[in-house]
């Protein structure tokens, strides 16, 4: 039995290859953070005054807030003075028009990623906002999205160009002091990406933003603003990942979804931020605020997440079903080995009539992760005919590991059908000897099985990133996964 | 004067039994604990869904209450053959009890605390945490009477025993304490029946602990039908040694705030918990059950089954929680909460959780809140049954089915009945009792 359990440890030990850091000259602010601070991250960005005063009244609410302790993570303190809060490649004043003018080096890195900006977005299709430490260095196919009306663009452009549409939506749905994080991240916020689909536009191509983080000492805050308007669509995808280093390293980014009437947003992860080394060394701490509100009638949002990386995991994506017959769903798989600890679940707040939401949660825990599935379905008084379905399975492998389940319910309407299940179990001996005796090796046998439990989140993946995401599970035990 | 303030007068003014070191320093300690953590806020996680301010409002101290045979009788459960000690708010009542000669020991904590204290020293204050909550911590801290219940080794106790805790009302404060101790290879059962005479308030506070030696076997009743105006908070907790057996079971139908804790320690291997539990809510009642079943070594079972009715204004809450240790491998857990919302008013809070540090375990736990299902009500009502029979029938089906698993038949029969009786239209229902 020891043996088995070592080599699936053997398995599971993962190497990080996106862990390298790129030379690059940049403008990085001297650590610590106070209004001055802000004050002079909102000049940078040209920013009007009103977000400049939405910013400090988040930070003067910040400073009356202690970090969050209830979430089942052990989280060492955080010197919030000793981070640096913006940190820019050294660019042409006016920042690149075309990806001719994007500095090679970045490029480069892009591409050392697996993310020819260029290349892979003519073959696959896909719009890239590339955001790089604090700010976007490129967004891709701009002209086509222009022409169906699409608004694709990073944060700190859509302040410049559509103030009025910023300002109508943001914070809406987070608000400013929403929680410790969320308050901070209102204060210093960087940049990230901001989507705009008008009425009735179905999104011709898949969005994508891609997150790295390249300086030390700096903290990403990224807040990314999707507006869906009346019977639109888009299919959103975010990857992230940061450089190999010894220290822990702070992300707080904000994503708020808005639905309206008809409309329908498809939001997909894949985190393979840094996730340290085996004994808990360096890695990204990941605490993230994620909410959808389904504004309209009919509305529907969609998150998948595929979360492998980042030392600590702290998010929640949820839906705040307001519209009558709106429908939330949340596909989540989530993988802790080494020393990683997750606490990740999401919230689906019923209130509308008839609202539906499904959350299918996969858990996997490895070597000494650790993984909590923390999630609430609430159903209000006035939402009558809600349902909600939950299924949170967890697949241990080795006898360090831990997985948790916390799934908080509160019905307060008769006419709601709300369902819980949760199974925990290992990679059975059986099914590995079925594998092994038709000559399957025991590699290929762990990634099959692993893959087979988290098949049912992976097929809401859009084609490209379902590829991605089972080679980063494959990664990340070592296998070959097909 | 807050509240804590007002319930530690209460203790520290209370005459005590027994003055032997060790018991007044648990009680000193108790005491320290309880003016630190207070009574429990809804900022407290495993209090987030009940609120005790109406407790911190009221003035409620010991009272002497005078109580006849006759007063309790309608609360002997029918054909039931059993030892009885009854409790007057708080106190026990020798002469109305009557315990057989012939069996394991049987008496009241006070008198062994009076004469013999060191038989329990072993276990008093030592199952339960006494800083598990401010209402552990103040019973610890007033601990003056129970029952106490010991079978020697191999010993089986001939009749089941039926603890009887009457309180008269009249703002009445009692804190019983319990101490089952099932010495090796014993078998015991014993039923704590919480009762109220006229529908007066009064405030509950009762600790029980239970330590079942290795393959004894311990059944634990517990039958909650104080007044829609008292206040009971409860907690039950454990601990199992090897190849013991432990089925707890809970029926909760009164009072306006009823909060039980339920808990067991699985610490020697092979050792079986069941928990089960039905809850009837309804009015303004206000039900809260959390249960805690920690699996600390390898190859022991649980099983849990709590069900819920709420209707009217009512609000239920259930927290289960099994917690796996990093060596308890093998381990095989499961728990099933199901909840019947009926009414416009009614809420549900539930939250089954599971803590795992290890991989080989079995465990899984399902969680529903629901109405009564549209094809059996139409099944009935194309027989002819009207409305209100119908819905009557499948109440008590889907309660019926906690109610089925309690082993004393006379205890069931009666709880059958109760459940009947609250039910509209429901007497022709009695036949299916048997």
């Amino acid at each position: 039995m020891s043996s088995t359990a070592q080599e699936l440890d053997h398995l599971i030990g993962k190497e990080y290859k996106e862990g390298f850091v790129t030379d690059i000259e940049a403008e990085t602010f001297d650590p610590g953070l106070d209004e001055d601070v802000i004050r002079r991250l909102s000049a940078i960005k040209q920013e009007p005054e009103w977000l400049l005063e939405w910013r400090l009244e988040a930070f003067r609410h910040w400073q009356t807030m202690v970090g969050p302790d209830w979430a089942k993570l052990d989280v060492p303190p955080i010197d919030y003075q000793a981070l640096s809060y913006y940190s820019a490649p050294k660019s042409k004043k006016d920042g690149p028009k075309s990806l001719d003018e994007v500095d090679p080096k970045l490029l480069e890195t892009y591409e050392k990623l697996g993310i020819p900006l260029e290349e892979r977005a003519a073959l696959a299709g896909v719009a890239v906002d590339a955001v790089f430490d604090s700010v976007s260095v490129a967004t891709t196919f701009k002209d086509k999205l222009n022409e169906a009306g699409v608004i694709f663009c990073s944060f700190s452009e859509a302040v410049r160009e559509h103030p009025e549409l910023v300002r109508q939506y943001l914070g809406t749905v987070v608000p400013q002091g929403d929680n410790f994080f969320a308050a901070l991240n209102s204060a210093v916020f960087s940049d990230g990406s901001f989507i705009y689909i008008p009425k009735g536009t179905r999104c011709p191509m898949e969005l994508s933003t891609y997150f790295r983080i390249n300086a030390a000492n700096t903290g990403q805050f990224e807040r990314t603003l999707i507006v869906a308007d009346e019977g639109s669509y888009v299919s959103y995808l975010e990857g992230c990942t940061a450089p190999r280093r010894d220290e822990n390293q702070l992300h707080a980014a904000v994503v708020e979804l808005v639905a309206l009437d008809n409309a329908q947003i498809k939001y997909s992860t894949v985190q393979n931020w840094y996730p340290g080394d085996e004994n808990g060394k360096g890695g990204i701490y990941n605490f993230v605020t994620k909410r959808a509100e389904c504004r309209g009638v009919n509305s529907k949002v969609s998150w998948t997440q595929v979360e492998t990386g980042s030392a600590i995991t702290w998010k929640y994506p949820s839906c705040v079903l307001k519209g009558d017959n709106s429908v939330g769903e949340f596909y989540s798989v989530a993988l802790s080995t080494l020393k990683q600890q997750a606490d990740t679940g999401t919230k689906m707040i019923h209130i509308g009539k008839n609202t539906s939401s499904t959350i299918i949660s996969k858990g996997i825990s490895a070597m000494r992760g650790s993984n909590a599935y923390r999630g609430l379905v609430k159903v209000t008084k006035g939402a009558d005919n809600a349902r909600n379905y939950t299924q949170c399975d967890s697949l241990l492998m080795g006898d360090r590991c831990a997985a948790h389940t916390f799934p908080y319910m509160e019905v307060a309407n008769p006419t709601a059908q709300v369902e819980h299940e949760a199974t925990t179990s290992k990679i059975s001996d059986d099914q590995l000897f079925y594998c092994t005796s038709r000559g399957i090796s025991e590699e290929d046998a762990v990634s099959m099985i692993v893959n087979g439990f988290c098949k049912e989140v992976i097929k809401e993946l859009p084609m490209e990133f379902a590829v991605e995401a089972q080679k980063l599970l494959g990664v990340s035990l070592e296998g070959s996964v097909g | 004067m807050s509240a804590t303030e007002h319930f530690a007068a209460q203790v520290r003014n209370a005459p005590r039994a027994g003055d032997v070191a060790w018991l007044n320093q648990t009680r000193e300690q108790a005491l320290a604990s309880f003016e630190e953590l207070g009574l429990p806020t809804t900022r407290n996680e495993n209090w987030k869904y009940t609120a005790i301010k109406p407790i911190e409002k009221k003035a409620f101290q010991a009272v002497d209450g005078a109580v006849s045979a006759a007063d309790i009788e309608p609360f002997l459960f029918e054909g039931l053959d059993a030892d009885l000690m009854v409790f007057v708010n708080g106190a026990y009542a020798h002469g109305l009890s009557k315990i057989g000669a012939d069996g394991v020991r049987i008496a009241s904590l006070s008198a062994v605390l009076a004469d013999d204290a060191a038989s329990v020293e072993s276990y008093l204050g030592k199952i339960a945490d006494p800083r598990a909550s401010g209402f552990s911590a103040l019973n610890t801290a007033g601990l003056v009477d129970g029952a106490f219940v010991h079978a020697g080794r191999n010993q089986v106790a001939p009749r089941p025993l039926h603890l009887l805790f009457v309180s008269s009302g009249d703002d009445a404060f009692s804190q019983p304490r319990n101490l089952i101790v099932a010495g090796e290879g014993s078998a015991v059962s014993v039923i704590e029946h919480y009762v109220t005479l006229g529908e007066g308030s009064h405030f509950t506070n009762a600790v029980t602990e239970i330590s079942v030696a290795a393959n004894a076997d311990v059944k634990h009743y517990k039958v909650q039908q104080e007044s829609d105006k008292a206040f009971h908070i409860a907690t039950m907790q454990a601990e199992q040694a090897r190849d013991a057996r432990l089925a707890s079971y809970q029926v909760s139908l009164g009072g306006a705030i009823a909060r039980n804790d339920i808990n067991t320690r699985l610490v020697g291997e092979g050792a079986e918990a069941t928990l089960n539990g039905l809850y009837l809510v309804d009015g303004r009642q206000h039900m809260d059950f959390h249960t805690n079943i920690e699996h600390v070594v390898p190859h022991c079972i649980s099983r849990e089954n709590f069900r819920g009715v709420l209707d009217g204004r009512g609000r239920g809450v259930f927290n289960g929680k099994v917690h796996v240790y990093e060596k308890a491998v093998k381990t095989d857990s499961e728990m099933s909460n199901k909840n019947l919302l009926l009414s416009k008013n009614a809420e549900i809070d539930t939250k089954p959780e599971l803590e795992i540090y290890n991989d080989d375990v079995k465990c899984a736990h399902g969680a529903t809140i629901g109405q009564l299902d549209e094809v059996h009500m139409f099944y009935l009502r194309s027989r002819g049954i009207d409305p209100t029979a119908a819905r009557s029938l499948l109440v008590f089906a889907f309660a019926n089915e906690v109610l089925q698993s309690l082993p004393l038949e006379a205890v069931r029969q009666s709880l059958e009945k109760t459940l009947i009786a609250r039910l509209p239209k429901a007497d022709h229902l009695d036949e299916l009792v048997q």
